[in-house]
């Protein structure tokens, strides 16, 4: 291991400039992602900027029912707490999806949203990586892998995109707070992610400096019947192969409003725009959300090891939803 | 058949439900394993892995790393010592330029401290003439050969009588191809070593199932007399056979600590363990079966595609546990492999038996649904009381009990046809059963029983705990034979400085020492009686050796036997597949230790569930390397995954076996575990899964297949074209 300096500032703006001030620096939290990096040489900070020790880790309940979250939340705490499960459950349930406990005791909000792709290619430093290093190749593209994005990929890359927390955060129009060089932004975490273009290495749209330091929910009322499924090779301590957000508002038997997000299946929790319009103002029916997971996979380019992922998608999307109904 | 021994001591410790005697040590972390050896001046060794699967090293440069602060010496082909013996490459470190497969050893660091020593690994640069490679086992590649013959009465392929001709006769036939995945063991101890020398002689802390057989490769590696090898294993975190054989990073640790003049520790990393820990072979295994249509087998044809390394001889043997199962007149069994430029791969839990058992009580579910029978009563109506390959009587066998009991327990009787809905109609429960069997083998161990003038008796030997609960259970033995309490048996392991014994592997651990360990206390005892009973003040010792013993032929053909049953829950929708009740009941002999013996038993099972559903080494064919190198990628069961797991026994002793009527329990649990599964998911989804593990991927293709056939069933019932 390369050595490195570490720093634990105790406010964000000490914490932006130390890292503005550093090319060869990075935030680390939890660690459960970096520290692995560190190990494996896929990253070799010169700095290290410890951020667990900024106050931001609140979780409040807001009156108009919107919930702040600060960066530095763990995700077991998050999963645990009663305003969250009871107005955003598919939050929590997408938190108690991922990982192991161990590691959701360690992980947090903001760590969650920037943890890197565990493509095999990306984490294997013998390998050509574009995402790893710019310019080097793509080893997964012309790979026989099954972990490879159906939707969202590019000549460069086709990592697919690990976290189940941002494709609930996704499905609930969360907003991540950013703390720049320049001041505060605010960013709607569906425009966070990046797709890969010609530029796989940049996973969101943060600056070199930029920290997140929280997450704000806005008012959504129809989020308290929403659901998050996850498919995935074991039963804990697994990525996604296939994962749903979905938050539905009903109006008798039709659908008035939805949201619907995939993980697994693409370089960025993937927003199914076009299954929310098949489905929006239809009926409350297994063809109709069949229909809405076909137009939204119409797109999908699979390879033999897979091609698995489209029915399972499908199947996946039109049971959840028939739950989330309370039609299962 | 259950044999009736009469004892002539026995103090009741035999049969004893004691926990080991090295838990409490193990829960504190007083236990000290290999990586938890410190010495003074402890030097650190890490790896350089080759970066190309084959080709030679053509240079290697360790300036770079040299020159960093801490390094105390870089070891390759240019900078090595000579080894005695290099007819083993894969512990001839640096002996050749030669690469066969992608992380070999080509070079390797000594530093101050192991992070030291990592970092200058990275910065060894190595250059390289690569040559084509090939790592992907493929049945119509045309440089298969036989796998070699393992002695007269284990050659590699078997035929009796006329296969073909019966299979082509047959009313009923089944006739599929089952694949499993490349496994590796990942014990939770990583493989190490602790090495040093000392005026000429070699000490070694050693991750060993073995320590004599250690000592031993060990002296020939460098030329030297074993008696100046001493090999430490007091405890060892698992082994599953990856630490039978030793592994390169042994002689990489010996070559350093002569190279650095100082002790030196190497202890691989989770991602070298999949390259240098060796690993089950994949199988391609094709299995076809003839039979009336009650069920009885005519014809049983096995033939299994196994790979090695182009460094080993190693063969797994799937198609060998078919010889014993049932009597069919008509049998075949035949092993193909190929070498590949690949790690070489090992011996692991139930080596043959437990990719073999697989396709076997697969096909046999096949069978049973094929016949229309209970796929319980198919197995009892094949069952043999000799066994079909060498024709002896087995010493016992107790198959039929085993699946009788079990199905008794299990509620197999309740088992509907069609299968039970889950709720909201999201999927099925359905019920599976398999067979399984392990062959029972005894090597050649010494032992010494020593007891001080108070009454007190220490009994060493040179076998291992790698977790097993060794310790105790020859505790136990030596107590039963002496007629002594329990408390004041002091038992010594783990060092080969102790008497010389056979390796914990292949479920003979226990028996093997065990016998040694009766035999030397039956000794001490005959003294003490010729003595009238008194104990001089100094004490007395006896000591055994079983190489005569077990010299003598064999009567008897001895196995272990079991059922397994498994009931899962399969969601249709997502594909996943839970295992909901695990049994496994099993003809193991006399029990030894019920604790440690049941242990072992769920262990087994357990590890059969993680096999069933999660694990799956991956290959890159363009590269040669695993993508499957840590435990995220890699996936073994967690708890989530399993269920109630249940292990019992009937009631057998088998003096045949083993003096104390004991038969190896290490293996037994996984066999037939992952059969029992695949066969409960066909009974609740009618998808029948042919390639492990049991994921959503091969769900999809398995349904997708059910599909077709039945489109064919279809057809053919109204007479159109296919």
């Amino acid at each position: 291991m390369k050595p490195f300096a570490y720093e634990r500032p105790s406010s964000v703006p000490e914490a932006v400039t130390l890292v503005a001030e550093e090319p060869g620096a990075v935030y680390v939290a939890g660690g459960t992602n970096l520290l692995d990096h560190l190990k494996l040489g896929i990253a070799a900070p010169r700095l290290l900027v410890d951020v667990t020790g900024l106050p931001l880790n609140a979780v409040e309940a807001l009156p108009d029912g919107g919930i702040r979250i600060g960066a530095n939340v763990r995700n077991a705490d998050l999963a645990a707490h009663p305003e969250v499960r009871r107005r955003r459950p598919v939050v929590s349930q997408a938190l108690l999806a991922g990982a192991s406990p161990q590691l959701r005791n360690m992980a947090t909000v903001a760590g969650n949203l920037v943890q890197r792709t565990r493509c095999p290619y990306f984490q294997n430093p013998a390998t050509p990586c574009n995402k790893r290093q710019p310019g080097s190749g793509c080893a997964a593209a012309a790979s026989r892998t099954e972990h490879r994005a159906l939707m969202g990929a590019s000549e460069s890359c086709v990592a697919v995109h690990p976290s189940d927390l941002a494709v609930a955060l996704c499905a609930v129009d969360a907003v991540v707070c950013v703390q720049g060089r320049f001041g505060p932004r605010r960013i709607p975490v569906t425009a966070l992610h990046r797709l890969p273009g010609a530029h796989p290495e940049r996973d969101t749209v943060l600056d070199h400096a930029d920290l997140i330091t929280g997450v704000e929910l806005p008012p959504l009322p129809m989020a308290t019947r929403s659901r998050y499924r996850k498919v995935g090779d074991r039963a804990s301590f697994s990525f996604a192969l296939v994962s749903v957000a979905v938050v539905v508002d009903l109006e008798g038997d039709a659908v008035r409003d939805t949201r619907i997000v995939f993980g697994g299946l693409a370089t960025k929790p993937w927003r199914a725009r076009r299954a929310e319009a098949v489905l929006r103002g239809g009926p409350v029916t297994a063809d109709r959300f069949a229909a809405a997971a076909l137009t939204e996979l119409s797109d999908a380019r699979t390879v033999e090891a897979n091609a698995y992922k489209v029915p399972l998608a499908r199947d996946t999307l039109v049971a959840t939803l028939l739950d989330a109904c309370g039609r299962a | 058949m259950t044999q009736a021994v009469v004892r002539e001591a026995g103090s009741g410790a035999l049969g004893a439900a004691v926990p080991r005697r090295e838990a409490p040590d193990k829960v504190t972390g007083r236990a000290r394993y290999t990586g938890d050896v410190a010495l003074p001046g402890l030097a650190y060794v890490a790896v350089v892995p080759a970066a190309i699967a084959h080709g030679r090293v053509t240079a290697v440069r360790p300036e770079r790393a040299l020159a960093h602060a801490g390094v105390l010496a870089v070891i390759h082909g240019g900078a090595c010592p000579r080894l005695h013996q290099t007819s083993d490459a894969d512990l001839a470190v640096f002996q050749s330029s030669s690469v066969t497969y992608l992380g070999q050893f080509v070079a390797a660091v000594v530093a101050e401290s192991p992070q030291i020593a990592r970092e200058a690994a990275r910065m060894v640069e190595v250059d390289y003439a690569v040559a084509p490679h090939r790592v992907e086992l493929d049945t119509a590649a045309a440089d298969l050969h036989r796998s070699p013959d393992r002695g007269p009465h284990f050659p590699t392929d078997c035929s009796h009588g006329d296969v073909e001709a019966a299979l082509s006769h047959a009313p009923v036939r089944v006739d599929a191809t089952y694949t499993t995945p490349p496994y590796h063991h990942h014990a939770l101890e990583p493989h190490g070593t602790v090495a040093y020398w000392q005026a000429g002689g070699l000490t070694v802390h050693e991750t060993t199932q073995g320590p004599s057989g250690t000592r031993d490769i060990l002296a020939r590696l460098f030329g030297i007399s074993p008696d100046r090898v001493r090999v430490i294993a007091r405890h060892v975190g698992g082994g599953f056979g990856s630490k039978a054989a030793p592994k390169a990073q042994l002689a990489l640790a010996a070559v350093a600590a002569q190279v650095a003049g100082r002790p030196v520790k190497t202890v691989l990393t989770r991602e070298q363990l999949s390259v240098v820990a060796g690993y089950r072979t994949p199988t391609i295994q094709r299995v076809r079966l003839g039979a009336e249509a009650d069920g009885r087998l005519s014809a049983v044809s096995h033939v299994a595609y196994e790979q090695t390394s182009m460094t080993s001889d190693h063969a797994e043997y799937a198609a060998a546990p078919t010889r014993t199962m049932y009597a069919a007149p008509h049998r075949e069994t035949r092993h193909w492999r190929e070498r590949l430029h690949v790690p070489s791969p090992t011996w692991m839990r139930a080596p043959g038996e437990c990719p073999g058992m697989f396709a076997l009580e697969s096909a046999m579910d096949e069978l049973a649904h094929a016949c229309g029978i209970d796929p319980v009563e198919l197995r009892l109506r094949n069952d043999t009381a000799n066994d079909p390959h060498s024709g002896l009587p087995f010493s016992s066998r107790n198959l039929a009990a085993c699946l009788r009991t079990g199905a008794e327990r299990f509620g197999w009787a309740e088992r509907e046809s069609p299968p039970a809905q889950l709720a909201g109609g999201r999927g099925f429960v359905g019920m599976g059963v398999a067979a399984s069997t392990i062959p029972q083998y005894r090597f050649p161990s010494r032992a010494n029983a020593q007891v001080d003038g108070r009454g007190r008796v220490t009994v060493r030997i040179a076998a291992v705990d790698i977790g097993t609960g060794a310790r105790t259970a020859l505790a136990q033995i030596a107590a039963d034979t002496l007629g002594v309490g329990l408390d004041l048996v002091a038992v010594e392991v783990g060092d080969s400085a102790l008497p010389s014994a056979s390796w914990a592997g292949r479920s003979s651990g226990t028996t093997s020492w065990g016998t040694a360990v009766v035999r030397a206390c039956e000794a001490l005892r005959a003294e003490m009686a010729r003595r009238g009973g008194a104990l001089p003040s100094g004490g007395l010792e006896a000591a055994s050796d079983t190489l005569d013993e077990l010299a003598a032929p064999r009567t008897h053909s001895q196995h272990a036997f079991g059922a397994q049953f498994a009931e899962v829950a399969v969601d249709t929708v997502t594909r996943e597949v839970r295992v909901s009740r695990l049994l496994g009941v099993f003809a193991i002999g006399r029990v030894i230790n019920p604790v440690t013996v049941r242990s072992q038993l769920i262990g087994g099972m357990t590890m059969g569930v993680s096999m069933a559903l999660c694990e799956e080494g991956v290959l890159d064919p363009r590269y040669g390397h695993f993508h499957t190198r840590d435990l995220a990628a890699y996936r073994v069961a967690t708890f989530a995954d399993v269920p109630e797991v249940e292990a019992c026994w009937v009631d057998e002793e088998d003096v045949d076996t083993s003096p104390m009527g004991a038969k190896g329990v290490g293996e037994i649990g996984i066999v037939g575990t992952a059969a029992a599964v695949a066969n409960a998911v066909h009974h609740a989804t009618g998808w029948r899964v042919r390639d492990l593990p049991i994921n959503a991927r091969h769900l999809v293709e398995a349904e997708a297949a059910a599909g077709r056939e039945a489109a064919e069933g279809d057809r053919a019932a109204a007479g159109e074209p296919g």
